[in-house]
């Protein structure tokens, strides 16, 4: 079975960050980046299937600059027998739509049998691209999957709903996949697994040759939500801080009563 | 501007987030109609059109059929903007539609700002105004975010839709929420730990402080799925939503999920080292400080 894994590279999303230069997207320097981290579910989960099947093949596929490349090898050290990193310097530029076209360009006739990615990402966070990946290709899809089970050309997953309810799909392959927080435990790469990873192919493709689509929407500007009102910040000497707190519960609320 | 709102139906049940949609379509002063899929004896509080499908038949996951239904009213009414919710059925059925359409697809609008959607990025850490450049746009709305002024209110005039078209999914059934063993929502107090305590042996100080408080100790999203602190203790979409009296937030970065699960507390603590988190924006206070070194401070000063 041939397997597709679609994994995004972002910031630590507890960077201090900043507005780039050209005002529509987030500077990218002095920032910490990470496997978005509804992929690395992903990434397990396909895994796990690889392992399932005997004989599958796995590929991870990320589109990005070059830096990407670090986050590929995690997923690689994770279980994945290649990478193929779409190079393109300006994919943040991208909508949702162009995004999915680029990837469904690269797996139409690929013969994948099963396609995971992440439910969203955490920095843009459209949680469009899977669901339109699999559109474009004309296949099934489920989204925000909890629970994932596979036998002889069959899914069987959950989908989390809200209030913590779910609900019960099947459909058959090909198909693919939004994986949610909570599907499984994602694993550690081990040291030689991570040295493994480093001699594991990992190809370039130009973004040039699968993009055949233009965006549908722009960013027209980026910027930090106002501060809502009232709220106040406190900093110090812990001590201090919990005689300050103790007092304002005091006079704010009943509980110390 | 003339709208089509997509509304919910689960279970029996019509899901409130239909008014949101109404309310959206009332503040940006559109006229509208309602597209659901649910059932004839159970409809929206609503005046205008509402095309029905019938959840019976069509089901209620079904994302292939759902999108011939409601392509078909597209095509009848021509709507300038199709607005979902942004829930599980919104973000999987807008894409496809989207798609069909070949509009601009906006996700998780918390605002139009003189015409243009905002949308929230980096976990609300920053805003993007977001221009389609098509005639249609899709967007899915941020729950809790376009709020109903008044109560609804008026009767629908149902037109009845159907179509031949075929499933490729098959939906079976919904297994509920694990049975809870705590009602966070009738306590007075809650002391909820976050990614930012570490290491599930952090969680003692929290309980600590819980208890100190007389209170009870919940968890967000990471906490749970690490399974370092039981589902049932779960604050917010996925979980529980509380209003406590004081609602201490340790640790918590303050994903959307978890806000709307806890917006509504009275009295909000946030200890955090990181001054901008977006708890910050729901906090009365936010204590800048590592919590491994505030909270057990806090719990001996109360206790003492």
């Amino acid at each position: 079975m041939k397997i597709l894994v679609c994994i995004k590279q972002v910031p630590d999303m507890e960077s201090k960050f900043k507005i780039s230069t050209t005002g529509t997207w987030y500077d990218d320097a002095d920032l910490a980046w990470r496997m978005n981290e509804y992929d690395e579910y992903a990434v397990e989960q396909a895994v796990q299937l690889k392992e399932q099947v005997a004989g599958s093949d796995l590929t991870v596929l990320c589109i990005g600059r070059k830096q990407v490349q670090e986050t590929m090898k995690k997923a690689l050290a994770m279980g994945c027998d290649r990478g193929v990193h779409i190079a393109d310097d300006v994919a943040h530029e991208k909508d949702p739509f162009e995004i999915a076209s680029i990837i469904a360009e690269f797996a139409k006739d690929k013969d994948f049998e099963l396609i995971f990615t992440g439910m969203q990402s955490q920095d843009r966070g459209s949680a469009q691209v899977g669901v339109l990946i699999a559109e474009l290709l004309g296949w099934p899809s489920i989204s925000t999957i909890v629970d994932f089970n596979y036998a002889d050309g069959k899914i069987d997953a959950k989908r989390e709903l809200e209030g913590g309810i779910k609900a019960l799909v099947r459909c058959s392959t090909p198909a693919l996949v939004t994986c949610q927080l909570g599907l499984n435990t994602p694993r550690y790469p081990t040291l030689p697994n991570i040295m493994k990873a480093k001699r594991k192919e990992l190809l370039t493709a130009k973004v040039a040759e699968l993009l055949k689509v233009e965006a549908k929407q722009d960013t027209a500007k980026i910027y930090f939500p106002e501060k809502r009102g009232g709220g106040l910040v406190l900093e110090g000497d812990v001590n201090d801080l919990a005689d300050q707190l103790i007092k304002i519960l005091k006079e704010k609320t009943a509980v110390l009563a | 501007m003339k709208t089509l709102l997509v509304a919910e139906y689960r279970d029996g049940k019509l899901l409130n987030s239909t008014y949101e949609l109404v309310a959206f379509a009332a503040q940006t002063g559109s006229e509208s109609a309602m597209f659901l899929v649910g059932d004839n004896s159970i409809v929206p509080q609503y005046n205008g059109t509402l095309y029905l499908a019938d959840s019976n038949k069509y089901n209620e996951f079904n994302p292939a059929v759902h999108k011939q239904l409601l392509l078909d009213v597209i095509a009848t009414e021509k709507p300038d903007m199709v607005v979902f919710s942004h829930s599980s059925y919104g973000w999987d059925l807008a894409p496809r539609i989207s798609l069909a359409l070949g509009a601009a697809h906006i996700s998780e609008v918390v605002e139009i700002d003189a015409g243009v959607p905002v949308a929230p990025v980096c976990n609300s850490k920053l805003r993007r105004q977001v221009k389609g450049n098509t005639a249609q746009t899709v967007i899915t709305l941020q729950a809790g975010t376009f709020g109903l002024s008044d109560e609804p209110s008026g009767t629908p005039t149902i037109i009845e839709i159907n179509t031949d078209s075929v499933a490729q999914t098959e939906f079976y059934g919904y297994e509920e929420a694990e049975a809870s063993g705590v009602d966070l929502s009738k306590a007075e107090v809650i002391v909820s730990a976050g990614r930012g305590i570490g290491k599930p042996e952090n969680l003692g100080i929290i309980e600590e402080l819980a208890k100190a408080l007389k209170g009870e100790y919940g968890a967000s999203r990471p906490v749970i799925d690490a399974e370092w602190v039981d589902h049932s203790r779960q604050v917010g979409t996925t979980g529980q939503t509380v209003s406590p009296k004081l609602y201490v937030a340790c640790g918590i970065s303050g994903a959307i999920q978890h806000l709307a699960g806890m917006k509504k507390s009275e009295f909000v603590v946030a200890i955090n080292t990181d001054k901008d988190a977006p708890i910050g924006e729901v906090a009365d206070v936010l204590i800048v400080a590592d919590l491994k070194q505030f909270v057990p401070a806090l719990t001996q000063k109360l206790s003492a």
